[in-house]
């Protein structure tokens, strides 16, 4: 029998030009074609131990919606996908792969893994083309109530999950927008927002009710859930959602953001827009974004597409030691971006009108390695230089909000103000109140809130049944 | 969708708005704010809540129209939606009980110190209120805080009412003839608060005033309104609105007033323009 030859690599994603791209807000990737999927999906080996499963955060079947693809069963491939997964086509786009799913790919051994991430979001693209819609009758209503603080990725898994399980779900979310920072930190060209709205849609098909304009720990605090609204578990996934500046002159000029502050008024607010929309934003003709991470590339990448004619990454370490996903810094230098490595900004210098000048950096050399690992950077002594800019950005990690926990004394947070949660529950030492994402690990991905999410809403169904067993184990904390 | 129950304009482009909220009303204390968005492409606009009144489930707010965004929302009228409202925001006002207290509004920031005052009487609490305008029509609150508060004095820069002079003049004059005060609360415009802050310094007397910096979320998620307070970097939407009026660095916050004033002039021409030809073409 003549063994099957497989294609060595991954078919590659279709991307609009990079010099067209870098000057308008639509989608970079433009998704497989039908047939390159098909094509695509016959690499899998449907090999027998199946790693991929294990990469997977909230365990996706991907053996076998690959197989459906493969089969043009593309239906099918989508219930596979929707049995574990309510955000397809946000985490096709979003997830890193690479070092989840794709890094376990027995194909990858020797060649390029399966491209799964692209055919995820290709069955979920297909299938809002198509209109599949997901007709599983939802389990009988159980009468019981759970609300879910934030409409992250997180909190919106564990709705879903909920909501299937048969439970009365209500989001509150405190934007005037559901989806979090699919919404309002994501920018519109790696994620289209109608396709949040879309996923977003679906939940609200299976019966979750979505309250916008609720700011928990103000217009109601976590205690008020329970006793005025009657709620019987509380989800809290209001993300990280505190920006942090380093301190050095100059933070509170004009024209230094945060990244959340840049990217909300681009994404949430359409700025980019503007004045065709209200919100305005400084359209910088020499940016530097600080950072090394997705949020500094979706930053530095947005300012290209609001007319930067120069566009600087400012990193202290090396591309090695980004953690920005490899795919997203190719596009950013595809598209024009200026990496500088080994550089850490020291100062802002201000004009005569309290606007941004240029930045001041020091060189840095890598040392020894850190706790983390990574190499720590170590100032190189005499060795500052400026550079002309009028546009800062700060991506360098968040602080926990502060909100619900000034309002909910008895909710155990870290010396850092992260919620403690156990691990494998989301559960917090607080009775019927769990947690997950950005506000109990900080900054992480997407798909990691939604697996926090996902094992949260096990638990919260057998605490809804059993509220004796709250699931916290505090030796897990 | 929260519909406006009712509308009063106060001063010449300042409107009162009573507006349907009762999860707001029910809550929020002396001192606190919401986001308010009028459209899909509208920018979210923080308001301090001027009043409450929990037996209809309502909240008002006073609105001074000077861009686009408050003249948009001026121009709605009783029985329309306001298509987003958020709150109450920001920390309540530090009311200590049986105080002797100075409330100084300037022009708009009268409706801020409106409900603080009433909180200060609410705690038993002896309060002079100074309010002043630029002229006459420019004065609001008289009334209410005339029904609420110990004794009021309006100052107008012109004299066409009251007392010709600045808020300052008048808190001066108080204090020259001996009046003590436990604390002030001054809210308006930057140059009248740093004036105030000014003559209460060194008399040492506790001084408070509301910021309204560039604010985007609200919810301490963007840091566009931080502001430097003794130093420390503070973000006003959940550290404030309320600060130590003696430690604000009031330079630093004039010059990020001013960071959008291009854009700000510029939408507000084409949002005029915009109305003035709906108008004509209406005749």
């Amino acid at each position: 029998m003549a063994k099957k030859i497989i294609q060595k690599t991954k078919n590659p994603m279709p991307l609009q030009d990079p010099h067209e791209r870098a000057h308008n807000f639509e989608e970079v990737s433009l998704g497989y074609p039908v047939d390159l999927a098909v094509l695509e999906a016959q690499r899998c080996i449907q090999c027998k131990n199946e790693p991929c499963i294990a990469g997977c955060p909230v365990e996706i079947d991907i053996p076998h919606f690959i197989k459906q693809v493969a089969e043009r069963d593309f239906e099918g491939a989508y219930r596979t996908l929707m049995d574990r997964n309510v955000l397809p086509a946000v985490c096709g786009r979003v997830c890193p792969q690479e070092e989840q799913c794709e890094v376990k790919c027995t194909l990858g051994v020797k060649n390029e893994p399966v491209a799964i991430g692209r055919l995820e979001r290709f069955v979920a693209d297909y299938a809002a083309l198509v209109k599949f819609t997901d007709d599983t009758p939802p389990a009988p209503p159980t009468g019981h109530k759970v609300a879910v603080v934030g409409s992250g990725p997180a909190g919106l898994t564990v709705a879903a999950d909920l909501a299937k399980m048969g439970h009365g779900v209500t989001i509150f979310e405190a934007l005037h927008k559901a989806g979090g920072v699919l919404v309002y930190g994501i920018p519109e060209f790696r994620l289209p927002k109608a396709i949040v709205e879309r996923e977003i849609d679906g939940l609200r098909r299976i019966g979750v009710e979505i309250k916008t304009n609720h700011v928990i720990g103000q217009t109601f605090t976590v205690d008020e859930l329970f006793t005025e609204l009657g709620f019987e578990a509380v989800f809290i996934g209001t993300g990280a959602g505190l920006p942090t500046f380093p301190k050095i002159p100059g933070i509170n000029l004009i024209g230094v953001y945060s990244a959340n502050e840049y990217l909300t008024r681009s994404n949430l607010m359409k700025a980019y827009l503007f004045p065709a929309t209200d919100t305005p934003t400084i359209r910088g003709r020499n940016v530097a974004v600080i950072g090394g991470g997705n949020t500094a590339m979706d930053a530095v990448r947005t300012s290209l597409r609001l007319g930067a004619e120069h566009a600087y990454l400012i990193y202290r370490r090396t591309r090695q030691e980004m953690p920005a996903r490899a795919e997203e810094i190719d596009h950013a230098e595809e598209e024009g971006v200026q990496i500088m490595m080994l550089a850490a900004p020291t100062a802002i210098l201000a004009d005569e009108r309290s606007r941004v000048r240029a930045i001041r950096c020091i060189r840095m050399e890598l040392g020894e390695p850190d706790s983390s690992g990574r190499r720590s950077p170590v100032p190189v002594k005499g060795s500052e230089f400026d550079v002309e800019v009028d546009t800062v950005v700060f991506a360098i990690g968040q602080g926990a909000n502060p909100l619900i926990r000034n309002t909910t004394p008895d909710l155990p947070v870290n010396k850092w103000g992260n919620i403690l949660a156990d691990d494998g529950t989301g559960a917090t030492q607080k009775a019927g109140v769990f947690a997950g994402g950005d506000i109990v690990t900080g900054g992480a991905t997407v798909i990691s809130a939604m697996g926090a999410g996902r094992k949260a809403a096990g638990a919260i169904d057998t605490y809804l049944r059993n509220p004796s067993s709250d699931g916290f184990s505090p030796t897990d904390v | 969708m929260h519909r406006i129950l009712s509308k009063e304009i106060l001063a010449p482009d300042v409107v009162r708005f009573w507006i349907e909220g009762p999860h707001i009303a029910r809550k929020r204390k002396p001192g606190q704010f919401v986001i308010v968005r009028t459209g899909e492409d509208g920018e979210r606009i923080p308001l301090t809540i001027a009043d409450v009144d929990k037996i209809r489930g309502a909240i008002s707010i006073i609105v001074q129209g000077v861009g686009k965004s408050t003249r948009q929302l001026n121009a709605l009228n009783e029985g329309d939606a306001i298509l987003d409202l958020a709150g109450p925001l920001g920390r309540a006002t530090e009311i200590h009980p049986g105080r002797k207290v100075c409330c100084i509004g300037g022009g708009i920031g009268t409706a801020v110190v409106y409900p603080i005052a009433c909180g200060v009487k609410a705690l038993h609490g002896e309060v002079v209120a100074i309010i002043g305008g630029r002229t006459r029509d420019l004065v609001i609150l008289e009334k209410e805080l005339r029904a609420a508060v110990d004794q009021v004095i309006v100052t107008t820069d012109d004299g066409s009412y009251g007392d010709k002079g600045l808020v300052t003049d008048a808190l001066k004059a108080l204090l020259a003839e001996g009046r003590h005060f436990d604390e002030v609360v001054a809210v308006g415009p930057l140059p009248m608060m740093r004036a105030v802050v000014e003559v209460t310094r060194p008399l040492g007397i506790p001084t408070t005033v509301s910021l309204n910096p560039v604010m985007v979320d609200g919810t301490g998620m963007c840091g566009g309104c931080r502001v430097s307070v003794g130093g420390e970097q503070k973000f006003v939407c959940v550290d404030g609105p309320e600060f130590d009026g003696h430690q604000v660095d009031f330079e630093e916050l004039n010059a990020r007033l001013r960071a959008y004033r291009e854009q700000e002039a510029e939408s507000l021409r084409l949002f005029d323009q915009a109305t003035l030809c709906r108008s004509s073409q209406a005749r």
